[in-house]
Order: structure tokens, then C-alpha cells, then sequence
């Protein structure tokens, strides 16, 4: 019983990782198709903010609540510019923009060496983060609640902006109808230019968070685009709430097989699970029903 | 077994093609200086007419592993430039050429083939991952080069045109097994990174325990870089074994040891010994993750030899007071000043005279003194058991009480018979 809590509990948490890692990605891929290879270096830019802002201010609880909307703006403006410098030019070649996007994920990866060094830096978790609670026995580390409660205040956030406000209605009429989205007067290019905002913030924010789980280094977004991507797609390109639903089936999927075959096995079976799953809907869990003749 | 077999067999012929290709390129490139003799393989252009020889460093300063092996290539560079301002060796002052393997074996190998055929180095230090060594060993023995490897790795391994400074198996991770069974430890949980030194190390950790009534009674392999271990913990957790015995690589170690600590577990209640957290990574891990857990190595920066306290005050003297000296860095040391005495035992730089004087030279290194066994081409080494300390060093809490001789094949354990074949 206690074992099954845990497990229960690794599975959301693994699960809240992949979503907090796919949310921004399922904008800017899903609503945009701009297939950003550098989205898990966006996430390495949150981290490394994280990194700094502790070494400025030294009291870890602050540095981390101070990190998460720093993490946002730095992640944001680094999409910003990219999307200023390079996709802008691209919107109607997604191949081209996985391309150009790595590109950008390798240059970002060499800066980060440069700066912050090969050896990966400790960001350290507030005291009120460590340890954990029990849970009828089984315990519930702090740092994994915090990011699952975390992930769960940016969905929020995600859906009220989406639903709730004009910037929203913007968003889903260019994702709808590109065209008759312009001629009714919505200018595209600011529209695009905060959706990539927004979604590269988001990496910055699982940035951020993901410094309570590992370790910060260069490499850091490497280990999550994968998987983010793969989230993406089976959730259904485009759909918020497929990737909300991929992430947490993953997330627990994941765990369970981990747990009764081993971990090397039990990611084999999950990637084999998702191509079939791929290969039987193409289009994920949702798929998106447009008018658009493109 | 048999599979292991076959791909042992496939690499040395997919390298022996390699280096064909290489020393077609050697021959194209035509130095001036190899144009009498042919630059085909095993004929050496070294030139010892100057007041200088060449040796080659072979590290990765670029790529993944830069992180470890740029600090093995500082602690040769400091050794090589003791050794230039103590008169050289053979009355030559070290030349020494540095070339990047980029984290890359492939690299290494064609880096190393220009060391020996290109800049006619009399002897090539560096390497680290088992891929890289493995992609260097056909080119050496093709040249008839010499290599210095200063890492510890999984044994198994002997080529007369390779010494081996690091610890093999028995120097590390039999003596670790030896203290946790000293300690009353009657079963352990294996977690590893997904390749081939764990899966070795884990092999013979298996046999250990089978053969001396230790129970393992979970055995877990992560993708290198993996920061996944909520489950893997949960196992471990679960398991409720008496000790861990990590082979873990790089920065999978952060997320394993945070995740360890998030749910209760510590050095007290179930301790991890780790065989790959030296010095230089305890502050990437984070000293409040892994302190008053357990390493096995043949070295620590604390030792209290006067051999140490020199290395380590040269050490920080031209690199930073900040910087640690670890297990590997200090492998890397001593395997110069091996060669050194081998040349000077020997009187040449020739590798077939240097080969046969290296059977018994000694120095003198920070660990203690060390001896080479020209049958395997291994050092002696004392294994030790170390706990991390609130400083991020690391305190020697268990020693052999002498230098064990190395056997990399496991021939001199009864329960190992099967392992090396």
C-alpha cells in the first residue's frame, strides 16, 4: 500500500515534469509549428537564472520564488529574439525551422559552457523544500509536490489566457485561420510574437524548477526535448489539454513499468507503446478540427 | 557471453581498418622527417638528437567528459613542467604535444595515430571513458606505441603497449565489497548508469556476493544523464537493503542523491558507496546531497603522505587554492613520473627497451608508493574507503593495510573464475 502511494506519487510527479517541459512546446509547435529544438535550452536558461539569482540573493526560498517570474522573462525574451531574428522568416518552412532551431539549441549550449563552465552548478532547495510528508507511510518529497503544484498554477494560468482574455481569443483564431484571421484585422506578427513569448517563458519556469531535481549543467535541456516532444505529439498537436493528458499517462505509465520490469526496460516499452500508439492515431489524443484550407 | 564475444571481436577490426585508413594518410602527408623510412606501422620516427623529446596528452577539452578530463590534462601539465624544472628526463626536457579527443573515441583514435606517427611522441598520457581506451588500444599496438591510461576502469584488460595507473577491479570495487561485508553489510541494492563499466562492475559484484552470502536484492540501470529516480528510489526504498553500491556517472548522481534524501534515506540509515564521486564532483552533486556518504578510490586529496602534501600544494599553487585534487588527477601524475623511471631504468626512449625495464619500477606518489607489474602492465595501488566530510573532501575511513598487486582478469579469486571469460 504505501509502495502503491509512492509509486502513484512518482508517476504524477514524472508526469507534472513532462507537462511543465511540454506546455510552452505545445504552443509554440502546436499552435505556432515552429519546431523549436532550442525549447530545452530554453529550459537550461531558466535553470542557470535560477543559479544566479541564488548567488545574488542568498536565501534559497526567496531566490527560488524571485526565480520562477525571472525565469519567465528571461526565457520569454530569449524566444522573443529568436523569433525576432530567425522564425519569422520561416513560418511557412517547419523543417527548416528544426534546423535552424538546433543550431540555436548548440550555440546556446557553448555560451552556457562559456559563461557558467563545463561542471554542472548546484542550485541548492530552500529549507522548506527538503525533507517531505507522509502520505498513509509513503513519503512525499516536498521538492516533487512543489512542481507538481507548480505545474498545475501554470496550466491554470495557460487556460485562463487562452479562454479567458482577448490575447487568447487572438491566439486560437491565428491557430484556427491564419488568413481570415488577418483580414479580420488581428495583427498576426504581435500575436505570434506573444505566443512564442509566452511558450518560451514557460521553458523558463520548468527551468527553473527542474534545479530542484537535477543538476544544472550545459546539457540540461538535451534531457528533457525529447521527451517534451513526444508529449506533445501524442497529446494531439495543438491541444492543451491532449498534452495535459499525455503527460500525466506517460507520467504514470512510465513509473509503473519502471517499476515491474526495470528502468532501462521499462523507457524501451514506453517508446515502443507510443509509436504503436502513433502508428493507430496519427493525430494523438485530440485533434484539432479546422476550416483552414492550409 | 557469446554475443560480448563477437563485438569484442568486431571492434578491434573495425579499429584495425581505421588505422589502415590512417597510416595511408600518414604516408600521404609525408613529413619531411619520415621521408627515408617507410611511416608503415611499428617503425618508430622518434628523434632523441635534440635537447628535448615529445610526449603527447590525449584528453577530451571539449565535449561531455571535458568536465573530468581537463582536470587529468592540468595535473599532467603540472607534473611534466616538475619534471622540465628537475632537469627532464634522460637529460631532455619534456616537449610536450596536447591534442582534444573531444569526448569522442573515434577522435581519440585518430588523435592519437597522428601522436605517434605525425609528432613522433615517445609516449602518449590521457584517456578516460573505457570507449575511448578501447578505440586507442589498435592503434597503439599497430604502432607499437606506448599508452598511459590513469583512470580506474572494469578490468579485463591487458596490452603490453598500455599501462594501466588506475585502479582495475580488484583494487576498487572487491576492496569496497570486502568493507561493506567487514561492516556486517548482508545485502545490497546496485544502481547504475547504463553502460559498460557498471554492467562489468556489477557482474563481478554479483559473483561477490553470491559467493560470500550477500544478498543483492535489486540491480537498476539509468540512461547516462538520466534525472528520472523518483521510481528507482522508491525501489531502493522498498528493498530495505543494508547498503547501495552506486556506479553512477556524472550528473545522474545529482538527481539520484536528492531524490534519496527527499525521501528520508541518508548515510545512517541505508549508506551508497560510489565509485565515480571523487573530489572534483562533490560540489556538482552538492555537498549537502552526498555528505557522510561512502567512495571507494586509491586516493584522496587528505592523505597524509609528504608525497601528497607536495602534489597537492603544487597543485594549487599554479591552478587556484579552489581547486581539488582527485583519484584520477593524481593516477595521471604518477603515470609520468612511471615513465620517467621506466626510461631511466631502461637508459632509452625506445618502447621495446622500455617495456622490458618496466617490470618493478617504483615511485613514489601521493597515494604511496606504487609498482609496476610488467606481466599486466598494472600499478599497485591501496585501495581506500573514504567518507565526504562537511568540507567537501573526502576522509579515509577504511585502508588496506598494504599495496594490492593488480589482477585485472580475476584469476586469483575463486568466485571470479567464469567472469573472465
Amino acid at each position: 500500500m504505501e509502495l502503491l502511494i509512492g509509486q502513484m506519487f512518482a508517476g504524477l510527479s514524472l508526469g507534472s515534469v513532462l507537462l511543465l517541459a511540454a506546455l510552452g512546446l505545445s504552443l509554440t509547435f502546436g499552435q505556432m509549428g515552429v519546431i523549436n529544438m532550442a525549447h530545452g535550452e530554453f529550459m537550461m536558461a531558466g535553470a542557470y537564472t535560477a543559479f544566479v539569482v541564488q548567488r545574488s540573493v542568498s536565501d534559497a526560498g526567496i531566490s527560488l520564488l524571485v526565480s520562477i517570474p525571472v525565469g519567465f522573462l528571461v526565457g520569454g525574451l530569449m524566444g522573443l529574439v529568436l523569433e525576432a531574428v530567425h522564425l519569422r522568416r520561416m513560418y511557412h518552412r517547419p523543417m527548416d525551422t528544426l534546423l535552424v532551431t538546433f543550431g540555436v539549441a548548440l550555440i546556446l549550449q557553448q555560451v552556457a559552457r562559456d559563461v557558467f563552465g563545463a561542471p554542472s552548478v548546484d542550485v541548492r532547495a530552500p529549507a522548506w523544500l527538503q525533507g517531505n510528508v507522509e502520505l498513509l507511510g509513503s513519503p512525499i518529497p516536498l521538492t516533487r509536490l512543489f512542481i507538481l503544484i507548480l505545474s498545475l498554477l501554470c496550466l491554470a494560468a495557460l487556460a485562463f489566457l487562452l479562454r479567458g482574455t482577448s490575447l487568447g481569443r487572438r491566439i486560437r483564431a491565428v491557430v484556427l485561420n491564419r488568413d481570415l484571421a488577418e483580414s479580420s484585422g488581428i495583427s498576426t506578427r504581435r500575436t505570434d510574437q506573444l505566443t512564442f513569448f509566452i511558450g518560451s517563458g514557460l521553458a523558463g519556469i520548468a527551468g527553473v524548477a527542474v534545479t530542484l531535481i537535477g543538476s544544472t549543467s550545459p546539457y540540461l535541456g538535451t534531457n528533457y526535448i525529447v521527451d517534451a516532444f513526444l508529449v506533445v505529439v501524442a497529446g494531439g498537436v495543438g491541444q492543451i489539454k491532449g498534452a495535459v493528458i499525455a503527460a500525466f499517462s506517460l507520467g504514470v505509465l512510465q513509473s509503473a513499468l519502471e517499476f515491474s520490469t526495470t528502468a532501462s526496460i521499462g523507457k524501451v516499452l514506453i517508446l515502443v507503446l507510443i509509436v504503436v500508439f502513433l502508428q493507430l492515431r496519427p493525430q494523438g489524443i485530440f485533434s484539432l478540427k479546422t476550416r483552414s484550407l492550409a | 557471453m557469446k554475443v560480448s564475444v563477437s563485438k569484442r571481436a568486431l571492434l578491434p577490426m573495425a579499429a584495425a581498418a581505421m588505422v589502415t585508413v590512417l597510416a595511408g594518410c600518414g604516408s600521404q602527408i609525408g613529413s619531411p622527417a619520415s621521408a627515408g623510412s617507410t611511416t608503415g606501422t611499428g617503425s618508430s620516427c622518434l628523434d632523441t638528437s635534440g635537447s628535448s623529446v615529445k610526449v603527447g596528452f590525449i584528453n577530451s577539452l571539449s565535449g561531455t567528459m571535458a568536465i573530468s578530463e581537463s582536470t587529468v590534462f592540468d595535473s599532467l601539465t603540472l607534473a611534466a613542467e616538475e619534471i622540465n624544472a628537475s632537469g627532464g628526463v634522460l637529460g631532455k626536457q619534456l616537449q610536450v604535444i596536447s591534442e582534444d579527443g573531444a569526448s569522442e573515441p573515434t577522435k581519440f583514435a585518430e588523435r592519437a595515430g597522428k601522436l605517434i606517427q605525425q609528432d613522433c611522441t615517445a609516449a602518449v598520457f590521457g584517456g578516460w571513458t573505457s570507449s575511448s581506451r578501447k578505440a586507442m588500444l589498435p592503434v597503439f599496438e599497430a604502432n607499437d606505441a606506448l599508452l598511459f591510461y590513469p583512470v580506474q576502469y572494469e578490468g579485463l584488460e591487458a596490452s603490453k603497449n598500455i599501462f594501466y595507473t588506475g585502479a582495475t577491479t580488484n583494487q576498487q570495487i572487491i576492496p569496497a565489497l570486502d568493507y561493506l561485508a567487514e561492516q556486517g553489510t548482508k545485502s545490497i541494492f546496485l544502481v547504475g548508469s547504463d553502460y559498460v563499466f557498471p554492467r562489468t562492475a556489477n557482474k563481478i559484484i554479483q559473483a561477490y556476493a553470491a559467493a560470500h552470502g550477500m544478498r543483492v536484492v535489486g540491480e537498476e540501470y539509468t540512461p547516462l544523464g538520466s534525472t528520472e529516480f523518483s521510481t528507482i528510489v522508491n525501489k531502493v526504498r522498498d528493498s530495505k537493503a543494508d547498503a547501495v553500491f552506486n556506479t553512477l556517472n556524472g550528473d545522474s548522481n545529482v538527481a539520484f542523491f536528492r531524490q534519496y534524501k527527499s525521501v528520508g534515506l541518508n548515510a545512517e540509515n541505508m549508506p551508497v558507496v560510489s565509485v565515480s564521486i571523487a573530489e572534483e564532483e562533490v560540489p556538482g552533486v552538492g555537498l549537502d546531497n552526498v555528505e557522510g556518504q561512502l567512495t571507494a578510490w586509491d586516493y584522496y586529496q587528505t592523505l597524509d603522505t609528504p608525497a601528497n602534501q607536495k602534489f597537492v600544494a603544487a597543485f594549487k599553487a599554479k591552478f587556484g587554492e579552489a581547486r581539488v585534487t582527485s583519484d584520477p588527477m593524481e593516477a595521471a601524475y604518477t603515470s609520468l613520473y612511471l615513465w620517467k623511471a621506466m626510461a631511466e631504468k631502461a637508459g632509452s626512449f625506445e618502447v621495446d627497451k622500455i617495456q622490458a625495464a618496466a617490470d618493478g619500477v617504483t615511485f613514489e606518489a601521493p597515494e604511496g608508493l606504487v609498482t609496476v607489474n610488467g606481466e599486466n602492465n598494472h600499478i599497485t595501488k591501496t585501495p581506500r574507503i573514504g567518507k565526504i566530510d562537511s568540507n567537501g573532501l573526502i576522509d579515509t575511513v577504511w585502508s588496506a593495510p598494504k599495496a594490492v598487486e593488480p589482477d585485472p582478469f580475476l584469476t586469483s579469486y575463486d568466485w571470479a573464475k567464469d567472469l573472465a571469460k
